[in-house]
């Protein structure tokens, strides 16, 4: 699918940029970093994991991918660190840390 | 062939709107300007424009609803006057920076308060920065041109911008004049078509409008703005020339009046230009070189042309038909001194404040006006830059 920072990006000047910022590529919001805002970051611990999926759902960013029914790693483009997983996993598997940028 | 009539200024505009005959229409009533969207639903109800006529339930949502329309990809105009206006406040900007070339037709009439239902300009004033296109219209004819240019001049290519058709409440909206009409035919070929490149009902792409813009695009996005905005100034004077072509009716960017040896000259804007006209008439009787220069263009401000105009006078004294509270001046002075700024000799400045909540501007309050001007001129000094004209002390 295209991209819209294959169009527009930090680098495009005034003249280039679309009237209004009107959009014409649907679904972009996966394209915006918001894993930029974070100062906490989740650490996944896949030996303490017991595949529950009690974090997935409460994720308010669909930050945490699942695939064949079983969680992966986060997805720390979109994680903003909120740290709900950790407070909800039964098992100690996820620990937040101060993130060092 | 021109059709003459006799019509108050805001038939005039609902009749250059059902030439027009837009898509859209969302209005909500307010005075002086109600007649207006009256006018124009009873041509809906009766067949003749094929307007969707949204009654909604206030100027914030009719603004909203032209957004959306405009945005969708119709013609779209409304019609206020003073609070109506400022409950559109939000959406002004969002109109002229989301680039929808709405027509507003605005009644002028003042903010409260004092609450007052009467002409002045505080409405348009005060929404000078919001980035729309402002044209003034000293008398139903005018208002009337100005209007049936409006959609060649917002949705033109290099424009996109939205654009507000100003005239005095009551004093030119509710006058009954002679004016000459276009015949429909005529209007229909001049304004032709809507065709956006791109908006929302265009089931060939997909569009998203009104995005956010972090800090690394806003700023891209406001120069494109306001490169427009520069745009505009040549294109309406090219659809000027057009028109002319059309109705043999000449406009600029603004009028000038016995100015081109003027001595002491004013700068007035809309309905009291006509009543300044004759106040120089008499003078130039008694062999005064006095003239006027009527501001038809606010937005963009034809900043150099206007220092061209005035560079040869002794003095000016800039009419401003609302405050700015700022202490020092009305925002049309603060405009016409920033463009004398480069020139080498400047003409000497005073700022007179009129006409507020529909005062009385009559000829002999301009005479005042010009005599003031004369002994500034002959003292080579302003004492007290900042006035009232006719207010009690």
């Amino acid at each position: 699918m295209a991209k819209i920072s294959d169009q527009y990006n930090e680098s495009t000047r005034w003249q280039d940029l679309s009237l209004a910022c009107d959009v014409f590529v649907p679904a972009t919001s996966a394209e915006f970093r918001t894993g930029d805002w974070r100062t906490d970051v989740p650490v996944f611990d896949a030996e303490k994991c017991k595949q529950c999926l009690l974090c997935t759902p409460v994720c308010p960013d669909s930050s945490i991918p699942v695939k064949d029914g079983k969680r992966l790693d986060f997805d720390f483009d979109h994680c903003k660190g909120c740290g709900i997983c950790a407070q909800v996993c039964p098992f100690g598997a996820i620990r937040m840390v101060k993130e060092e940028k | 062939m021109a059709i003459r009539e006799r019509l108050s200024g805001n038939e005039a505009v609902a009749i250059a709107m059902r030439q027009i005959n837009p898509d859209v229409m969302p209005a909500f009533p307010i005075t002086p300007s109600t007649e207006i969207p009256q006018y124009f639903s009873s041509f809906v109800a009766n067949g003749k424009v094929d307007t969707e006529f949204v009654p909604v339930e206030s100027e914030h949502s009719a603004m909203s609803a032209a957004i959306g329309a405009s945005a969708a990809g119709a013609r779209t105009l409304t019609a206020t006057s003073s609070c109506g206006m400022a409950l559109m406040w939000e959406e002004l900007y969002v109109a002229a920076s989301n680039r929808l070339p709405i027509a507003l037709a605005l009644v002028n009439r003042a903010l409260s308060g004092p609450i007052n239902i009467n002409a002045d300009h505080s409405d348009s004033m005060g929404a000078r920065d919001s980035g729309w296109i402002q044209i003034y219209s000293e008398n139903n004819q005018e208002a009337y041109d100005n209007f049936v240019q409006a959609f060649r001049i917002a949705e033109h290519k290099d424009v996109q911008l939205p654009i507000m058709i100003c005239q005095d409440g009551f004093i030119t909206s509710h006058a009954v004049e002679n004016i000459s009409l276009l015949e429909d035919e005529e209007v229909k070929n001049f304004v032709g078509e809507h065709d956006p490149e791109n908006f929302l009902l265009n089931s060939k792409t997909s569009m998203a409008v009104g995005a956010y813009a972090t800090p690394a695009f806003y700023m891209e996005a406001k120069k494109a703005q306001s490169e427009a905005m520069k745009n505009a100034k040549q294109v309406i004077l090219d659809v000027a020339k057009e028109f002319k072509a059309l109705s043999g009716r000449e406009y600029g960017l603004f009028e000038t009046y016995k100015l081109e040896d003027a001595e002491c000259a004013i700068v007035i804007i809309n309905s009291a230009a006509g009543t300044a006209k004759d106040a120089v008439d008499n003078l130039r009787a008694q062999g005064k070189k006095v003239g006027l220069l009527k501001i038809r263009v606010f937005r963009p401000f034809p900043a150099e042309e206007i220092a061209e105009a005035l560079k040869h006078c002794k003095a000016v004294a800039v009419m401003d038909r609302s405050d700015s509270f700022n202490a020092h001046g009305g925002p049309v002075c603060a405009e016409v001194k920033s463009a004398l700024y480069g020139l080498d000799k400047k003409p000497l400045v005073v700022n007179y404040i009129y006409g507020l909540g529909g005062r009385d501007v009559k000829v002999e309050n301009i005479e005042e006006v010009y005599a003031a001007l004369e002994e500034i001129a002959a003292a080579g000094k302003v004492e007290d830059d900042y006035r009232y004209l006719s207010v009690r002390a």
